[in-house]
């Protein structure tokens, strides 16, 4: 978006289609992104119990509002950043997929706990194993369920991620719609993405 | 300590017989076995006749023992509220028979969701219900009956395939269908549903 349609080879040279970072681009990213990292507005997606430990962090101890995210937005039409907080089953995987289409960009995703990150424990016929095969996630909080401390270190380590983000580079903003094969990964990726590890190795699909 | 049996078993077998197949306790609780003919019968004489008031049913469930003799059993737990006293009423399907038992739903109206419980983990078929369609898992769910042992733990299909098939389905398709018919919704679910909801069946087992 933005500088990149811009052609700003001279005439007769060959088209570059996206300007390099320069004194103009980089004042504006610097500007751009401490706007946005100053008002993140979450759009929870409390599943279970890690969304317990969401709430506190939201609530006046831990006060997620001191790093801009004010307002709990229960629309996703006016959120930046959806916190999958919890494990996601099958069922809610299309539920997910339509909140995060809904957002409008620039867009951020955390997914908050083991459950969400890798489907945790629940290796079973039921659970996502890593909300990441539905959707892009940017930051990654472990914990069963992470202390608030932890989410809220995820949310710095998103702020940090958005400060370094440039609209010379559009990659990150870019829509990742899901395909022809109804799913945004290639198949082999989900599959490799979901394969069970550390105890659950062990665990034979018994017939 | 050998804990008698209830007193409703004796009364249980006057009256049905050989219906009752065998009791057994179990930890203090009784467990009675009965055909699978008169299993409706015995859980209405259970609930309404005078000093059984076994008045509300706790629990509908099914056990899978892997016994290659018989493929499942259906279990209902009922009380006596105001004795207290529990019972417990099985029926054994043997392999290779059609895994149906009758519906108790117009006996507890709180056995529709139990029913469409187990149909949902197990594949019984309540013969009767109102409604017997899945409950937990969505409705276009093409893997199987979860429950059962020869379910493999983390599905039949590959995860691309299951994230696909996820994935394609509606939300909207998680509703009830009487609320999905009032909403523009309906045009988006499976077509096969729609026509069963045209014809008012929604899943009635003949």
């Amino acid at each position: 978006m933005g500088l990149s349609e811009i052609e700003p080879g001279a005439a007769g040279s060959p088209v570059v289609s996206a300007v390099s970072p320069n004194f103009m681009t980089t004042s504006l990213d610097f500007l751009a992104n401490w706007a946005r990292t100053g008002s993140l507005w979450p759009m929870p997606f409390g599943t279970a119990c890690c969304a317990i430990e969401f709430m506190a962090t939201a609530a006046s101890r831990y006060d997620i509002s001191r790093f801009g995210m004010e307002r709990m937005s229960f629309s996703p039409r006016q959120a930046d950043v959806l916190i999958c907080a919890g494990r996601l089953p099958f069922k809610l995987a299309p539920v997910i997929r339509r909140v995060w289409d809904q957002m409008p960009q620039p867009k951020w995703s955390i997914s908050m706990g083991a459950c969400a990150s890798s489907g945790g424990i629940f290796d079973n016929y039921a659970m996502v194993q890593g909300i990441d095969t539905i959707i892009p996630v940017d930051v990654y909080v472990p914990g069963c369920p992470p202390r608030p401390e932890g989410l809220l270190y995820g949310v710095m380590l998103l702020m940090k991620k958005i400060r370094g983000e440039s609209f010379t580079d559009d990659f990150l903003r870019r829509e990742q719609t899901i395909g022809a094969n109804g799913l945004y990964l290639p198949p082999d990726r989900i599959d490799e993405l979901s394969e069970p590890f550390g105890n659950s190795v062990s665990q034979t699909r018994s017939t | 300590m050998i804990a008698a049996p209830s007193p409703s078993v004796a009364t249980l077998r006057k009256e049905f017989g050989e219906a009752i197949e065998r009791h057994v306790v179990s930890c203090g609780d009784t467990i009675v076995y009965a055909s699978r003919e008169r299993v409706h019968d015995v859980l209405a004489w259970l609930k309404e006749t005078p000093g059984e008031d076994y008045s509300y049913l706790t629990d509908i469930t099914a056990v899978d023992y892997r016994d290659p003799e018989r493929a499942l059993e259906v279990v209902w737990q009922i009380r006596a509220i105001d004795r207290p006293a529990d019972m417990r009423v099985k029926v054994a399907i043997p392999t290779g028979e059609p895994l149906e038992v009758p519906t108790v739903w117009d006996l507890w109206r709180g056995a529709n969701w139990l029913e469409r419980e187990v149909f949902d983990m197990f594949g019984v078929l309540f013969i009767g219900h109102p409604d017997l369609r899945r409950i937990l898992m969505w409705e276009t769910y093409a893997e199987g009956f979860p429950l059962r042992k020869s379910f493999p733990l983390r599905g039949h299909f590959s995860r691309s395939e299951q994230t696909r098939q996820a994935l394609a389905g509606q939300p909207e398709s998680h509703y009830s269908l009487e609320e999905l018919s009032i909403a523009d919704e309906y045009q988006n679910l499976p077509a096969d549903v729609r026509e069963r909801l045209k014809q008012g069946k929604r899943g009635f087992v003949e």
